[in-house]
Formats: structure tokens, C-alpha cells, sequence
């Protein structure tokens, strides 16, 4: 405990900044894997316990583009489509068989998926530390804001976040196919009824979460070293962000992930060993008090 | 009546035959590996007690596993106290802590009830890294065990750790099958299946819920302390995640509608583990692709399988 490293902190306007810059980036990042996770969540009833393997993938394909075509535009593009790709055929062979199924049966089946690719990830790229650098575009001089010291990446990355999560929201609530798809979150029988194939609507979800990940993925290239097992804390993490914003919930991912990433810029100061233990007691208090999330809808 | 004598006849069937295993093929691995089964085997068989018998899929079960072990070696290092003392007394701090945690958690259900308790295990898990002083944070408790006396009999040396291992495992499995005999055990099995119906016909379903959650954590916890004696401390990994990733795989893996699938699947991923690793460094794409050929093509576990085969019915089952 370093309560007074932490006054310090909230009282310096340039560690303030610093810190509440860096608690953002974190935030996007798990608000990006948040989202999938609960989109398919909300629409599947999926607990998808692989989602952090696409975000690995996405950040190691994100990786080989940029080192080949020298572009990281184009190496995001790469870690979000190649994961769009993965997600549907994930969902087409191994999950569809699973729907309905006891979740102990999913997650074995998600966590033998996760075990395979943190091995072929080994296999193709070695087991070593990766650290992509940080792309020519953003080699510029850092922002100077209040004192605290801002490089233009992260301000990118949380627009981009920030960008692709208004999107989808937007998307989600205002076109026909968003409508189909809250639709069959809340009755699939009946929107398969009404004579839409639900089999590519379950596929096109998966696509758009793997997609969200594998983006995330590229964009956290850049600022965190890749290892075969980095898409496991990013699932944890992601689940007590879904779990605290509501399963199914969007929005109240978002807000979440930003609560999250500042606890554990800020907790990183105040109390370095015991951060994870206070994500923990929030989703705790959370699942005792109001177990659909701060903005799920009430469960039966 | 007949069924527990012919049960307890097995038991003890079993333990006489692996007495006798080392002094035919002396082979230490194979102690290794009866102490490790052993201990995993009634850390998933109590597992199975929520997750097939009540339907109450936990996925922090090795909260308990840990704290077992934890408690254990804490209360063997830091106090005086003989050995059969701290086994009590840490099966007393695990029922302590179960009644809190599961007071809480047993108000949740589905997969509310699975997060609650990975979040529960986790939190554990962050007390135990972050209380350095106590508990030696990311390098565990080291320094050994001291006093591994019982009844005379040195536990120190390995040939007693199996048998004690064999006994424990033998006398824990003798009474969780007692236990879902009973006709506490059929209100368990009524509340897997309807708990609407179970409540309207006078079981109190919230008093045989915590009921099964505390009495499938002291088990888990004696799976701990063999584990602890076998490892001479405690480990954060022994209450980390995988822990009950290991359980809920050996469980299903096994077959979670017959009593032994859990010790079943314990075997099949310990052999597997040791054989696999001898092999080949990625252990991980060899086991996932044997977990997928398992719960894509058997879709239930080996011992499930068998049973159905044969014609007969399964006591249960997670569909």
C-alpha cells in the first residue's frame, strides 16, 4: 500500500494525465474484446472463453503484416479480418455443435482451442517476446497536455476505440440488420420464424466479435510485448468488464472498460500487488447486488 | 447396507493392492503419480458433487484446493502443532470460509454462479500473492514441511506418502459416495433437475445447496493438503485458474454422470500429461486436440460412455 504515492499522484496535474491517459488506452483496448465477447454473449448464449486467443492472433498476424508490407494500417486491417475469418469458421465447426449445450462442455471446448493456437503461435513465431515498436506514422514528438506527457498513439487508439464501439452501437440500434440481431438475443425461434437464417446471423456475430478482438489485437501491437499467452489476462479481464457492464450490454461494456483501465493505471500506484484483487471485489459486489451488470437487462 | 460393506471391501481391496505394487515394480514414478491422482482425483470428485449431483457449475472450485493447501503448510510452519491437529484444524478453516463464500455465491445461478466463483478464487488468489509476509507471494511458501508425523509413521519418506495418499483418497471417495446415497444426495440430484419442483415438495433448497457447496470444499481441501505434503508448501499456481480448469477437465473428460468419471478423467489427464510432455514440447496442441476428438466425438465423458454402452443408465448427466 502506497496511499501517499497515489495523493501525490491525483494532485500532480501531470501524473494525473499521464496516468488517466494510459488507464484509457488499457480501457479501449478491453472495452474492443469486452464488446465481442458480450455481443455474442447477448445473441448465442456463447460464453466464448477463446475470445482472448483471437486478440492474441490478431496482434501476431497485426505483427507479420507490419513487418512485411512495413504498413501498420494495413497490418490492423490484417489482425481484424484474419479474425473475422477465424471467428466464423470457429463458430461453423466447433461451436455450432455445442449450442445449448452445458457451458462446462463449451468452455472445454473453447479452452482446447486456446491451449492449440498458444502452441501453433509457438510453433510459427517462437516462443520469445515480441515487441512490434512503435510504427513510423507515430514516431512524432509526444503532446504536452497539463504537464503530462501524451503520444499521439494513444490518442489515435482511443478514437479508433472510441470510433468502431460508437459504430457498432449504432449500428446495433439503428439498422435492420442490428434490429434482426437484438431480435433473435431475445427470441431466435421466432426470428427464425419469420424466415431469416439464423445460422449465417450466428455466424456474422461471431465474425463481428472476432473482428472487434483481432483489432484490438493490431492496435495493442504496438504498445504491449506479444507472447503466446497474452490473450489469457485480456479474457479475464474482459469477463469482469462484461460481467460489471451487463452481459449483452454494449454501452455498459464501455463504460466498464474505462472504469477497469483506471483502476489499474491508478491501482499501479496506490496498491501495485492487490489491483487484480480489487477488480475482483467489484465484480463480486456487482454479481451479488445486481447480477444482470450495472446496464444488462433483468435476467429470469 | 450391503452396498456399503461391498463398497468398503473394494476400498480396501484397492488400498492392499497398490501396498503391494512398490515391492513387486519399484517404481518411483508410479508413487508420484498415485500421490498426484490421488490428490487431483478428490479435488474433481468433490467438484462433481456441484457440478453433476446439484448442478451448481462452480468454476472456482480450487478456491478450497488452494486454501487447502495454503492453510496446511501455513498452520505446519508457523505453529507447533502435530500433523492430525492442522489436518483438522484446516478443514475447519475451509468450512469457516465455504459457509462465507458459499453463502454468497449460492444465491446466483447458471452462469452468474460460475463467474461469482472464479471471481472469488481469483480474489484468493490476489490476498495470497499480495500478502507477501505471510505467504511468500509469487514464490510460494517455501522451507518445507515440518513434523510429517502421523501415528508414528513418517510421512517424509515417499513410500508412506503413497500409502497415506491411497488411504485418503480411498476414505474420501468411501464417504462422498455415502453421501450422494443418502437421501441427501437424492435432494440433490431432484435440484439438478427442478429446482422449482424440489422447493414445492419442502426441500429447502438454499440449505442442501450450501450444504453440498461446504461439504464439496472440505473434500477439496484434503485434496489440497495431499497436495501440499506431496509438494512440501504451497504454490500460487496451486490456486490459480487452471487449477479448476484441471478439475472441470478431469470431470468432464471422465464422465460426470458415474461417481468414478472424475477419477476416471483425473488418470486420463495425468497419463497424459506425463506422456505427452515426455514426447513433445507442445503438450498444449496435443491435449487440445485430444479434449476436442473426446467432447466432440464421445460428447460425454469415457466412463458416461462405457456405462451407455453396456446398456446401462447414467446417474445423471450435464445436458
Amino acid at each position: 500500500m502506497d496511499l501517499d504515492a497515489l495523493l501525490d499522484c491525483v494532485t500532480s496535474s501531470s501524473c494525473l494525465v499521464t496516468q488517466t491517459t494510459s488507464g484509457l488506452i488499457v480501457g479501449m483496448l478491453l472495452f474492443m474484446v469486452a464488446a465481442g465477447l458480450t455481443l455474442i454473449f447477448g445473441v448465442l448464449k456463447i460464453v466464448n472463453f477463446a475470445h482472448g486467443t483471437f486478440y492474441m492472433l490478431g496482434a501476431y498476424i497485426a505483427y507479420s503484416t507490419f513487418a512485411f508490407t512495413g504498413s501498420y494500417i494495413l497490418g490492423v486491417l490484417a489482425g481484424g479480418l484474419g479474425m473475422a475469418i477465424f471467428g466464423v469458421i470457429f463458430e461453423r465447426v466447433l461451436i455450432s455443435r455445442v449450442y445449448g449445450a452445458n457451458v462446462l462442455m463449451q468452455l472445454l471446448i473453447c479452452y482446447a482451442v486456446v491451449l492449440i493456437c498458444d502452441d501453433l503461435v509457438k510453433i510459427i513465431w517462437g516462443p520469445d517476446f515480441y515487441a512490434m515498436g512503435m510504427p513510423p506514422e507515430f514516431q512524432v514528438p509526444p503532446l504536452f497536455i497539463a504537464g503530462g506527457v501524451v503520444p499521439p498513439f494513444y490518442i489515435m487508439l482511443i478514437v479508433v476505440a472510441l470510433v468502431i464501439g460508437g459504430g457498432l452501437g449504432l449500428s446495433l440500434g439503428l439498422t435492420k440488420i442490428g434490429k434482426i440481431i437484438r431480435a433473435a438475443a431475445h427470441n431466435p425461434n421466432m426470428v427464425s420464424a419469420l424466415g431469416i437464417n439464423t445460422t449465417l446471423l450466428y455466424s456474422l456475430v461471431f465474425a463481428v466479435g472476432g473482428m472487434l478482438a483481432g483489432l484490438a489485437g493490431g492496435l495493442a501491437a504496438p504498445v504491449r510485448s506479444l507472447t503466446p499467452g497474452m490473450g489469457f489476462s485480456i479474457l479475464i479481464e474482459s469477463f469482469i468488464v462484461t460481467v460489471i457492464g451487463g452481459m449483452g450490454s454494449i454501452g455498459g461494456a464501455l463504460i466498464a472498460a474505462v472504469v477497469l483501465g483506471l483502476i489499474r493505471s491508478f491501482g499501479t500506484i496506490g496498491f501495485p500487488l492487490f489491483t487484480e484483487g480489487l477488480m475482483y471485489i467489484a465484480m463480486i459486489i456487482i454479481l451479488v447486488t445486481k447480477p444482470s451488470g450495472l446496464f444488462g437487462k433483468e435476467i429470469v | 447396507m450391503n452396498r456399503i460393506v461391498r463398497d468398503i471391501a473394494i476400498g480396501v481391496l484397492v488400498v492392499a493392492v497398490l501396498a503391494a505394487v512398490p515391492h513387486l515394480i519399484p517404481s518411483k514414478a508410479f508413487q508420484d503419480f498415485v500421490i498426484r491422482c490421488s490428490s487431483m482425483a478428490l479435488f474433481a470428485t468433490s467438484l462433481n458433487l456441484l457440478v453433476g449431483y446439484t448442478g451448481l457449475s462452480s468454476f472456482g472450485h480450487g478456491l478450497f484446493f488452494g486454501l487447502g493447501t495454503y492453510s496446511f503448510a501455513l498452520l505446519m510452519q508457523k505453529t507447533g502443532i502435530s500433523l492430525p491437529v492442522a489436518f483438522i484444524a484446516t478443514l475447519l478453516i475451509t468450512t469457516v470460509t465455504a459457509i462465507a463464500v458459499g453463502a454468497i455465491c449460492i444465491r446466483l445461478r447458471l452462469i452468474y454462479f460460475a463467474f461469482v466463483t472464479l471471481a472469488m478464487q481469483m480474489l484468493m488468489h490476489s490476498v495470497i500473492i499480495s500478502w507477501v509476509g505471510l505467504t511468500g507471494g509469487d514464490q510460494g511458501l517455501q522451507g518445507g514441511i515440518p513434523r510429517r508425523v502421523v501415528a508414528g509413521i513418517d510421512l517424509g519418506n515417499q513410500y508412506n506418502l503413497y500409502i497415506f495418499a491411497a488411504v485418503v483418497l480411498v476414505i474420501g471417495l468411501l464417504m462422498m459416495r455415502h453421501i450422494v446415497n443418502t437421501s441427501f444426495g437424492t435432494s440433490l440430484r431432484m435440484i439438478r433437475d427442478n429446482e422449482t419442483r424440489a422447493a414445492f415438495l419442502g426441500i429447502v433448497v438454499w440449505r442442501v445447496k450450501l450444504t453440498v457447496f461446504v461439504l464439496s470444499a472440505v473434500f477439496a481441501s484434503v485434496g489440497g493438503i495431499v497436495m501440499s505434503l506431496f509438494v512440501s508448501g504451497a504454490y500460487p499456481e496451486l490456486i490459480n485458474w487452471p487449477i479448476s480448469g484441471d478439475a472441470i477437465f478431469a470431470i468432464v473428460m471422465g464422465g460426470v454422470g458415474s461417481f468414478l468419471g472424475p477419477t476416471v478423467g483425473t488418470m486420463i489427464l495425468l497419463l497424459l500429461n506425463d506422456v505427452v510432455t515426455r514426447q513433445t514440447e507442445y503438450y498444449g496442441l496435443a491435449l487440445g486436440i485430444i479434449i476436442l476428438a473426446f467432447a466432440l466425438g464421445l460428447r460425454r465423458g469415457l466412463l458416461d460412455f462405457i456405462t451407455e454402452r453396456l446398456g446401462g443408465r447414467p446417474a445423471g448427466g450435464i445436458s
